[in-house]
């Protein structure tokens, strides 16, 4: 089956650019900020599968896993974690901003929830101009708490809206667990509110994940209107960083746990058995992406930094 | 103008004792509840974790639960909380983590927080404490790096202090929790790891008084938060080729002590304003009109603005530092003050 594959490969290519950078950071090459996506690939993957370049998504301060199952280059991204010239933002935005219109990335975003209203903006203007492509919006469980989360959603279904909306439910915001700021259990009971339907899903489950998202893609892309999928989900990794935990927030075990049910193991020992791939083949999709992320980041490492003589560029257009 | 509410309580202790600006705050912010029981601390991840700068470290294990307030990620609902709880007689110290994060709750620091005492014809007071962290220099890009005083400061109601360093944060926390107004801390996230002498016992720092941090003849240099710690090293850089600078430290930027500046500019002649914030529409710029309404006569040439260019903050390491200032375009202003005349 193919789109085991396709699931496959874009999980693998999160995890390859995410651990490398994670390295990069302990090994002090990297300034700012580096929250980590290891852990939630499998809802990256599952929903870009069922977008085409033309939809758009709007995505977290987590962003990199969205960015690279869209398709964003390698080469841009890291080039933009270096702050060289070459990056996605010119080296102006850094981890927390990547961006690529061509792919139809519409951003990472520094303020929770923020990109929630851009996004039913994006699906506005597609139905405005008479085109048939969705929006679709990321956010953790914490990012539910934001008002911006809340009139974005109340927005997009009262103008019924091709907007989807994925909430990567890892359980915690920052340090906080679910439990601690909010008292429901499912995220997803939040779109009743507004009249829009919802579905979870096993956010360990690329498959699950991508079935949910082609139904709810397929729906708005009909004009059905906006709906909301909630992928219960973890990331290994701290909230920001790699490591450095002042306080035990979670427990070894916990992370254990969620670590057994690892979305690529899930999904290579699915293939193997089912006959959709061969260890060999599977193996040579790492190999690859290793490849091409050593080749990555050989390029942004000798690219050239921005001239502080162009600091003004692009304050305004025209 | 200049309001001052409360004289200073600082006594000299015998053997000085070094402690890093966040912890000042926070050993400032501990002795402020202690003293008050209707001073409490909500924020996200404020409590259980202690801030994500260490700012609100171990006050969960003194404060309990009660006092310490772990809140959902709702800037907008956390500022009102502190509001209508100010406004019902608590002392309410709401963190903001980054300060790029007001943009979120802007309404209730800007419409409601201001302006409550004023339209209720001031029968209620708004003793509402929101501290924050602002500033470049970490790599922390275009939403969470600024230094955004002149909103604020433009806005009659609200009080803004900017500590530059560890013992101002002290004092001026104690000062700003005890005040009935609504006041924003503007931590510097850069100073948050720097060590200065702070006394043990609890002490204010008048809100509204510029503090002179360098006497000198030549020029006065009106700095800004962490912009105070460059413009000594440019005066120090300044005193070895013979110019001696004067420091000043608002401390305030909200109320302002004109005062202080005034009375340095009739003995120096010279004023170079500095902030980290954008140049346009910039403290400096107010600092320098009420200069020129009420010192012009003594100016030797115009007065001097430096501060960022007029841009968002960028994230290359090399982009932000020609972005912020620093002591060598301080020590370049005050020289090219001094060519002229
Ligand atoms: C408006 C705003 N408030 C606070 C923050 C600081 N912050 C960054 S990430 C985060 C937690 C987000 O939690 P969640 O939405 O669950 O996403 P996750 O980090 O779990 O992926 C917080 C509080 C911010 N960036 N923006």
């Amino acid at each position: 089956m193919q789109i085991i594959k396709d699931l496959h490969e874009r999980m693998v290519r999160i995890r390859l650019f995410e651990t490398e950078a994670g390295k990069l950071m302990e090994a002090g090459k990297l300034p700012g900020f580096l929250h980590l996506y290891v852990g939630q690939e499998a809802v990256a993957a599952g929903v870009m599968a069922a977008l085409r370049d033309d939809d758009q998504i709007t995505s977290t301060h987590r962003g990199h896993g969205h960015a690279v199952a869209k398709g964003v280059g390698f080469r841009e991204m890291y080039a933009e974690l270096y702050g060289r010239v070459t990056g996605a933002c010119l080296g102006r935005g850094g981890s927390m901003h990547i961006n690529d219109l061509a792919r139809g990335m519409l951003g990472a975003n520094g303020i929770v929830g923020a990109g929630v209203p851009i996004a039913v903006g994006a699906a506005f203007a597609a139905r405005y101009k008479g085109e048939d492509s969705v929006a679709v919006t990321f956010f953790g469980d914490g990012a539910t708490n934001i008002g911006a989360w809340h009139e974005g959603a109340n927005m997009a279904a009262i103008l019924g809206l091709p907007v989807v909306f994925v909430c990567e439910n890892n359980g915690y915001a920052e340090f906080t667990p679910q439990s601690g700021h909010m008292l429901l259990t499912d995220v997803a009971d939040r779109a009743a509110a507004y009249g829009m339907p919802s579905v979870i899903v096993d956010g360990m489950d690329a498959v699950a994940v991508h079935r949910a998202a082609a139904e709810a893609v397929e729906r708005a892309r009909a004009g059905a209107g906006p709906m909301m999928i909630e992928a219960k989900t973890y990331r290994y990794f701290d909230h920001q960083g790699v490591k450095g935990l002042r306080h035990p927030y979670r427990s070894d075990e916990e992370v254990a746990e969620w670590k057994a049910r690892d979305p690529i193991d899930l999904l290579e020992a699915r293939a193997i058995a089912d006959g959709t791939a061969t260890r060999a083949e599977l193996d040579d999709v790492w190999r690859r992406t290793r490849d091409e992320i050593a080749e990555a980041i050989a390029y942004a490492e000798a690219s050239p930094l921005p001239d502080p003589a162009d600091l003004l560029l692009n304050v305004y257009s025209g | 103008m200049t309001t001052t509410t409360e004289a200073p309580a600082v006594t000299p202790v015998a053997a000085p004792r070094k402690l890093s600006y966040v912890k000042a705050f926070n050993e400032g912010l501990a002795q402020a509840m202690r003293e008050d029981e209707n001073v409490f601390v909500a924020g996200e991840d404020v409590a259980g974790y202690g801030g994500v700068f260490r700012m609100f470290d171990n006050l969960l294990d003194e404060f309990g639960p009660r006092r310490m307030i772990d809140t959902p990620i709702s800037e907008a609902a956390l500022v009102g909380l502190g509001v209508g709880a100010a406004a019902r007689g608590l002392r309410p110290v709401v963190d903001l983590m980054f300060m790029d994060f007001i943009g979120v709750c802007l309404d209730q620091i800007v419409n409601q927080a201001a302006k409550m005492k004023y339209m209720f014809g001031g029968a209620l007071s708004v003793p509402l404490t929101i501290t924050t962290a602002s500033g470049a220099g970490l790599g922390a890009a275009a939403q969470h790096s600024q230094s955004l005083e002149a909103w604020l400061a433009h806005v009659p109601g609200l009080k803004v202090v900017m500590p530059c360093d560890a013992y101002t944060a002290k004092g001026l926390t104690v000062s700003a929790i005890r005040d009935d107004n609504p006041v924003v801390i503007m931590l510097n996230k850069v100073l948050l790891g720097s060590a200065g002498e702070v006394p043990e016992e609890i002490y204010g720092i008048p809100l509204g008084q510029a503090h002179t941090a360098r006497h000198g003849s030549d020029v006065t240099v009106i700095a800004l938060g962490r912009m105070v710690g460059e413009a000594l090293a440019a005066a120090d850089e300044l005193a070895a080729e013979g110019v001696e600078i004067e420091v000043i430290d608002p401390r305030t930027v909200q109320p302002l002590d004109t005062e202080t500046m005034f009375a340095s500019v009739r003995r120096t002649n010279r004023v170079l304003v500095v902030h980290e914030a954008v140049t346009f529409g910039g403290l400096g710029a107010e600092i320098a009109a009420q200069i020129q309404d009420s010192v012009f006569d003594y100016l030797d040439a115009p007065v001097l603005r430096i501060g960022a260019p007029f841009s968002p903050v960028p994230f290359s390491p090399v982009l932000e530092k020609a972005y912020v200032p620093d002591r060598a375009r301080i020590a370049q202003g005050c020289r090219r003050l001094l060519e002229r005349s």
